[in-house]
């Protein structure tokens, strides 16, 4: 591949992600205004799409203060942290045959190492602000995500033990002869879903932040651009879950060839987008302990179960 | 546990049916929402079919306010009516409950259905007599107290009103 077209790439997924992230604020808004039978954002631009640009009016024009009392390097580096890792994520994601930033032979661990740090920005916010609320929100959101991220992990091995490689690209492509993972691994497909609410701390899993109970959680010191940063890695992180959940479970860019590969892989992302915002709508928020015992219960015995199970299959055929 | 995973996929799919219901949202300034004739809001002071305000200063509405928005103070002209001299209700504090209105013995004062009164100054909220006075005659057309009740005033003795026997003759002994 010559240099250009691979620069173009780099740039095109990081203003692509960064860009859908901020019209995810928009899209969001709208979404649940038509599930909860109202109009949502409607006034600045069509369809109120101008919002995205008041918003970031909004945040820039805010003040952008950084309390005297809180760990002043850490809290300026937390909202960062999510923002670096989050967009590290996309360089592994696969959106067509030679349309990826870079084809790693672990771009499944890294993708899995890159959420992982995601949880320092989280952990780190809550911790440098030198608040009891923020504490409570990093101390949960510590806990949460460190332990989905368990299984999290586990439940994509059926998909590496059924395509023999951690390459997305290997796997998208293991996907055109056996048939889309979420079909075999259906139990991996709903335990990855369910870890990946947790793991971008979305509703109903956004325990670090419940705001009627914790105010707003890890971000309640930040303001300005530093909580844009958390808000945006926020959506980028739903943006790259669901980017992950469509090439690793539903085939990536595979489609019927009336369509270019890309456009597929970007309307199955569209699709689970639209359901973490369903998510958002329709589910309540657990109570904390019924989260963890729902992960460590019940979750990871089905992981277990479906590794275990995948593992017997291979051995035999 | 099964029955809870089911009560929130059942959840789930109520809320995604909702893709299909029209939204409730009225769109305020360019779409006005209907009001009944009974809503409760800016409170007015009618006028009779004679066109002589029908407030006759009797105090029960500021009496009856719970949030002492209303004063007023009672005159009278020569004709022997009474009406107030300055009636001034404080809008800023009105909370529009209405009592005011069930409590006025003439029909006088009305809550009307609007409610677009805001303004950039505290002092303007303050309505004088002059700002609450209309031409018209409210809800309750045709109703004038001076012509119903028994008190005199010029141009209408004792006994004169409608529906009202002359006055007993308090020294006669015949029936």
């Amino acid at each position: 591949m010559s240099v250009p077209t691979q620069l173009l790439i780099i740039f095109g997924t990081l203003f692509g992600a960064i860009g859908g992230a901020s019209v995810l604020i928009w899209f969001e808004r709208r979404l649940l205004g038509v599930w909860q039978d109202r109009k949502g954002p409607n006034r600045v631009g069509p369809l109120g799409i101008g919002i995205v640009v008041a918003d970031m009016i909004k945040m820039f024009a805010k003040e952008d203060w950084v309390p005297p009392f809180s760990d002043k390097f850490v809290f300026i580096f937390a909202p960062t942290a999510v923002m670096m890792a989050m967009l590290l994520g996309f360089a592994v994601v696969p959106f067509a045959p030679s349309i990826h930033v870079i084809d790693l032979n672990i771009a499944l661990l890294f993708f899995l190492g890159m959420t992982s740090l995601a949880v320092y920005s989280v952990l780190l916010g809550g911790l440098a602000s030198n608040n009891k609320y923020a504490l409570l929100g990093g101390l949960r959101a510590a806990a949460q995500m460190v332990s989905y991220e368990v299984f999290m992990g586990l439940s994509l091995m059926g998909v590496v033990m059924m395509t023999g490689s951690f390459s997305l690209v290997d796997i998208v492509e293991a996907q055109e002869e056996r048939g889309w993972f979420v079909i075999s691994q259906f139990l991996g497909f709903f335990v990855f879903i369910v870890a990946g609410l947790a793991e971008s701390h979305r509703l109903p899993f956004d325990l670090p932040e419940a705001e009627h109970e914790l105010v707003a959680g890890f971000h309640t010191e930040y303001s300005g651009m530093k909580f844009g940063m958390f808000m945006v890695g926020e959506y980028l992180g739903v943006l790259l879950i669901s980017g992950m959940i469509v090439t690793i479970f539903f085939g990536g860019w595979l489609g019927p060839a009336f369509l270019p590969p890309i456009v597929w892989f970007f309307l199955k992302s569209s699709a689970f987008i639209c359901f973490f915002v369903l998510m958002r709508a329709a589910i309540p928020r657990p109570r904390y302990d019924q989260l963890m015992s729902l992960g460590w219960k019940i979750m990871l015995p089905l992981t277990l179960i479906n590794l275990m199970v995948t593992g017997a299959v291979l051995l035999w055929m | 546990m099964i029955e809870a995973v089911i009560s929130q996929i059942r959840t789930t799919w109520h809320v995604l049916l909702h893709t299909f219901t029209k939204a409730e949202t009225v769109q305020y300034p360019e779409e006005m929402p209907y009001l009944a004739p009974r809503y409760r809001g800016r409170i007015v002071l009618t006028r009779d079919p004679d066109g002589v305000e029908r407030c006759v200063a009797c105090n029960l509405c500021s009496v009856a306010c719970p949030v002492d928005c209303i004063a007023l103070q009672k005159t009278e002209d020569e004709e022997g009516r009474w009406y107030p001299e300055f009636f001034r209700i404080n809008f800023s504090r009105c909370i529009m409950c209405g009592f005011c209105e069930e409590a006025c013995p003439t029909y006088s004062i009305q809550l009307t259905p609007d409610f677009e009164m805001a303004e950039y100054d505290r002092q303007n909220m303050v309505y004088e007599k002059e700002h609450l006075l209309i031409d018209g005659q409210g809800k309750y057309p045709g109703y004038s107290f001076y012509r119903v009740a028994g008190k005199a005033i010029g141009g209408k003795d004792k006994g004169e009103a409608e529906n009202e026997n002359p006055p007993v003759d308090v020294h006669s002994l015949l029936p």
